[in-house]
């Protein structure tokens, strides 16, 4: 059985492609907080979700990194830029206006202390330990990661699966309730409605939903 | 084989150093949506480390789970965003104070 870190004999094809995975993602996470355009800012985050799944290749995550392709970069990222370009927010953006005061310093000293104390928490003390293969093996028994994931996935989390497709469901109504026009309904009722008391009211309510 | 996951897990915790600064110091909405994508991915790879550190298959699989629940909040959150963005016609976070009751 393999061991916990001693297993692992790094090439150096293994050593260059994780250097420069880390680089794509550190430069397109930098990328995404620094750039003034928002259209800059998720194209430099499909740069790090493409790092990423090249680490998820390189840990043997093979559906998980085409997952993170097709999911992140296929349909979050582009449902990003749709958003952008439908509410023409492609615009630079003041990156120095700064209406708390002290906040960015404060913020990057919270964070860097933080990550600073996590990172010397793990070179002190053991990276990983616990029990292990408790939800079975990633790839052992002759099959690939992708039989194991769905495996796992339609065994021990088939609960959570369904209650991921209920989430989903209820994500979906959410938006296209969010995403519905109430004034023009307000409206079209007023229309319909054509008796003034009613009127009276639909317009009252029109004048406490509009700011 | 790769990297041993200590590697993994530094680069993990730098992506959500940034991720977190970008986050606080960014005051445009759609940004900080991102910033918060940074996060999870980061996180993402951490229990994809730890997944393959700890040979178990169940890292992999919360990262499957991790990917469905960010779908889901990108898809509400941004129509949160476009639903204000029709009142107020920006879309920076000082503007959301208009949620409050």
């Amino acid at each position: 059985m393999p061991g916990l870190l001693a297993s692992t004999h790094p090439t150096l094809p293994d050593a260059i492609t994780f250097v420069l995975a880390a680089m794509i993602i550190l430069g397109g996470a930098l990328g995404v907080i620094v750039s003034r355009n928002p259209v800059h800012a998720a194209l430099s985050l499909v740069a790090t979700l493409f790092g990423v799944a090249v680490l998820f290749v390189e840990q043997q995550a093979d559906f998980l990194a085409a997952v993170q392709v097709i999911v992140y970069a296929g349909a979050i990222v582009v449902l990003f830029l749709f958003v952008i370009m439908y509410l023409g927010v492609d615009r630079r953006d003041n990156i120095n206006a700064e209406p708390l005061k002290g906040q960015r310093p404060m913020a990057l000293l919270l964070v860097l202390a933080s990550v600073g104390g996590v990172i010397a928490l793990g070179v002190n003390a053991h990276w990983a330990t616990g029990a292990r293969s408790v939800a079975g093996s990633t790839t052992g028994n002759h099959h690939s990661n992708v039989y194991q994931l769905g495996q796992s996935v339609f065994t021990t989390y088939l609960y959570a699966f369904e209650a991921t497709a209920a989430l989903l469901v209820i994500a979906v109504v959410g938006a296209v309730v969010l995403a519905r026009r109430p004034r023009l309904v307000a409206a079209a009722e007023r229309e319909a409605t054509a008796e003034p008391g009613a009127s009276a009211e639909a317009e009252r309510e029109d004048a406490e939903v509009s700011p | 084989m790769s990297l041993p996951g200590p590697w993994y897990l530094g680069l993990a915790a730098a992506l959500f150093g940034i991720g977190a600064i970008g986050l606080l110091i960014r005051r445009n909405v759609l940004i900080m949506f991102m910033c918060i994508e940074l996060m999870l991915n980061a996180a993402n790879l951490t229990f994809v480390t730890f997944a393959r550190m700890l040979h178990d298959i169940g890292g992999q699989a919360v990262v499957f789970f991790v990917l469905v629940v960010a779908a889901a909040e990108v898809v509400v959150g941004l129509g949160i965003v476009v639903a204000i963005f029709r009142r107020r016609a920006s879309a920076t976070a000082d503007d959301f104070h208009i949620l409050k009751g």
